[in-house]
């Protein structure tokens, strides 16, 4: 069940890929997988019936744990880990007591004692030298604040705010 | 008994009330099996496609309480697509034509719709009690209709059903006449509630013993309900909000105090957890706690709670309480009975989850549990075979390893071993759920040992079709088998087809099995139904036998006496 974390951003990341998901269980195709969902998240958003039909991973077996579905809705930790590169130490915040990506980036700044500035779709943070990201489900980091906050929120395992010199540029490749 | 007039009889048959007695006693002679059906009046029929109401009123036209079960047990973890069958409608239809007098109606995991019941509400003067589990296809508008027409109305209890909350104003079609509730559980409600109407109606019915509220009831509104119902034995609570002012806090907490028959808490959808203390004072009398939907509350502050409840006969709980709030449990609740464990952290990875240690403290502490349902992410054989010794009496076991097919983690060995310490030690074992790594020899032990066990639960289990043929071949008693993702195919499938008369049903899904295996056994034995279940696949299951190599996806089996049923959707094929 060994499953690979695609941890640095590389063009092949950032290629769209056309089409469905295939079926088959080979890692080359999960990587595609999570290569057309780590950049078309906000069209699977709206395609939902398509992203529950991609080939399960690790943590997506059909019916597994053998919970109801009632279960499921409640039991979402909200608690993450935040990361600085940096800093010392990491710390923790819920989720859940943030409402929007303002509320969360203003609590992050106030933490850290940093500026991170206002998101832009096209260039991501610019001009303030520290980039939110996070990990999602299938262990991709992203970057904060391109989704809508509800598919954030419970998609979002942990932040790591980058240092601007670190976060590789993001151009119109995107 | 012969020179006993059929009245006596039929008097002493009334001390018989269990279904499994009642059974026994018709097959006895024809006489008693005549006075017997027209005395019953509680009837449970495990698997509604098995008969059929007209059947059914046939033989027991004195009728007054029907539990019926719909789709099988794996549709809880979404399965079973949601079209594939179980409809109340029909039985509703029948049981009103017929007039038979019925009050009480128990549905587990059946599609239900507005429509069916409006018809129940209007067509049995004397209905009293609805109890629905699992179970979709309704709205709050159906809900109306209960309330507005069934006048002796006693209990109204929806546990985990899937409702359309249409935000309406169901709670005030009670009439104001209506005086007789018991039960009012409506938990599984995602709307909004009534708060006014909820409080006159809880005010105006002095016989209520179980009221559960959903997450729209908050805790101002709570206390009152309490002050309205002192009474109250089994309590569910709705939401708390996350700061409480001062003043309602007080007043719960007050409210609770009065609460001395309260034997029963559950709820906590939305809870923050400091108030969780205003429940302390009746702790001491609470034999049931269910805190396994209370996300929000993390380990220190249940085990606070816990501490206090010493008379605990059930605790359902979030493996949160993790393996050091277990002990706490082990050394409190001496009279715990029934322990459910589940998991918290479902995207993977928990820090504060539980292990074979928190198990085995369990089972160490608690010398009458008898039924556990235990999500873990780890297990050994020797914690196994400890909780075998300190628990024999075990009558339900479910251990639900998160990771499938994971080893001992101490000694990489699979876990034969531990769960054949189980079967071997638990005389008793009535239903079993097995996880981690397993390989036939597991089944052997099952087959050999397990001789009361009537249900089992298999995943990502076994090497070869012998495991599932000692199993088969063993268990005298077994009445569901459900399997999945396990290497079993169609040679254990066909090597007893009069096993499956004993049965209620199998599942099998992602095993081994084959089209033309399912073909041959529909063949050899026409009082099964067996149904294949396609949803991906329309286009690919064929007819024509050059696809009978295909495996199938979903079998499911069971034995009827009223041959294929009708209202099967397109993608459920009946061979």
């Amino acid at each position: 069940m060994a499953y690979e974390k695609v941890n640095e951003l590389n063009l092949k990341d950032t290629e769209l890929c056309l089409g469905l998901p295939g079926r088959t269980e080979e890692i080359k195709e999960e990587q595609e997988v999570s290569c057309v969902k780590s950049n078309n998240k906000r069209q699977f958003e709206e395609t939902r019936e398509e992203e529950e039909s991609t080939p399960p991973t690790k943590t997506q077996i059909v019916g597994w744990p053998p919970v109801r579905s009632s279960r499921k809705n409640n039991n979402s930790v909200s608690y993450v880990k935040v990361s600085m590169d940096g800093a010392p130490y990491l710390r923790k915040i819920d989720l859940k007591t943030y409402k929007n990506y303002p509320e969360l980036l203003k609590a992050l700044e106030s933490m850290f004692k940093v500026t991170i500035g206002q998101y832009c779709e096209r260039e991501g943070y610019k001009g303030s030298g520290f980039v939110p990201t996070y990990e999602d489900k299938d262990g991709d980091w992203m970057l904060v604040g391109d989704v809508p906050w509800d598919m954030f929120s419970s998609s979002c395992k942990r932040l790591r705010i980058m240092k601007g010199s670190d976060a590789p540029a993001l151009d119109s490749s995107l | 008994m012969n020179y006993f007039p059929d009245e006596v009889i039929e008097h002493v048959f009334d001390f018989v009330t269990s279904h499994k007695d009642r059974n026994a006693i018709s097959l006895v002679c024809k006489s008693w099996y005549k006075i017997e059906r027209y005395s019953r009046q509680k009837v449970f029929i495990g698997n509604c496609y098995a008969i059929n109401p007209e059947r059914l009123l046939r033989r027991f036209p004195c009728l007054k309480s029907l539990t019926l079960k719909g789709k099988p047990h794996f549709a809880d973890f979404n399965l079973v697509p949601h079209e594939w069958g179980g409809f109340v409608l029909p039985w509703i239809e029948a049981l009103a034509r017929s007039r038979v007098g019925l009050e009480e109606l128990r549905l587990k995991r059946m599609v239900v719709t507005d429509e069916s019941l409006e018809l129940l509400s209007r067509s049995f003067v004397n209905f009293k009690s609805l109890v629905l589990v699992s179970c979709e296809g309704f709205t709050t508008d159906g809900l109306a209709s209960i309330a507005a027409n069934c006048r002796h109305l006693r209990d109204l209890d929806l546990q985990e059903n899937e409702i359309d909350d249409h935000r309406g104003q169901w709670l005030s079609c009670f009439p104001d006449t209506c005086t007789t509730l018991v039960t009012l559980n409506f938990a599984c409600l995602e709307g909004e509630t009534n708060l006014v109407a909820l409080e006159r109606l809880v005010a105006r019915s002095p016989n209520l013993k179980s009221l559960k509220l959903n997450r729209a009831v908050p805790l101002d509104a709570l206390a009152r309900l309490m002050v309205c119902a002192p009474q109250i034995v089994d309590l569910g609570v709705g939401s708390y909000e996350n700061d409480p002012d001062s003043e309602s806090y007080m007043k719960l907490k007050a409210a609770v105090k009065k609460c001395t028959s309260l034997r029963s808490l559950s709820g906590f959808l939305e809870a923050a957890p400091h108030c969780l203390s205003a429940f302390h004072p009746i702790c001491h009398n609470l034999t049931s706690l269910n805190l396994s939907y209370a996300a929000e509350i993390h380990g220190s502050h249940l085990i606070k709670l816990i501490q206090h409840c010493k008379k605990l006969q059930r605790l359902w709980i979030l493996d949160s309480i993790g393996d050091k709030g277990l002990e706490v449990v082990a050394s409190t609740c001496k009279e715990l009975q029934e322990l459910r464990v589940f998991p918290s952290d479902l995207l993977g990875g928990g820090n504060t989850a539980v292990t074979e240690e928190g198990l085995v403290a369990i089972s160490a502490g608690c010398p009458k549990l008898h039924s556990i349902l235990y999500f873990c992410q780890q297990m050994t054989n020797a914690a196994l075979v400890t909780v075998a010794k300190n628990c024999p009496n075990f009558i339900r076991f479910r251990l639900c390893i998160l990771e499938p097919n994971k080893p001992d983690h101490v000694t990489s060995q699979p876990l034969d071993e531990g769960f054949g310490a189980i079967v071997k030690a638990c005389k008793s074992l009535r239903r079993l759920s097995l996880s981690g790594l397993l390989t036939d020899q597991v089944f052997l032990y099952i087959g050999m040992y397990a001789n009361q066990l009537e249900m089992l639960s298999i995943a990502f289990a076994g090497d070869t079709d012998k495991g599932m043929l000692y199993v088969l071949n063993g268990c005298k008693k077994m009445k569901k088998l459900e399997i999945r993702d396990s290497p079993f195919g169609d040679t254990a499938l066909l090597a007893d087809v009069s096993k499956y008369e004993t049965m209620r049903s199998l599942w099998m899904s992602s095993c081994e099995v084959t089209l033309s295996g399912c073909k041959k056994l529909a063949q050899k034995a026409p009082w099964l139904n067996v149904e294949i279940i396609n949803e991906n696949d329309n286009n690919r299951m064929e007819e024509n036998g050059h696809e009978g190599r295909q495996k199938v996806d979903k079998l499911y089996l069971y034995r009827t006496v009223v041959g294929t049923r009708m209202d099967a959707p397109p993608f459920v094929w009946i061979l």
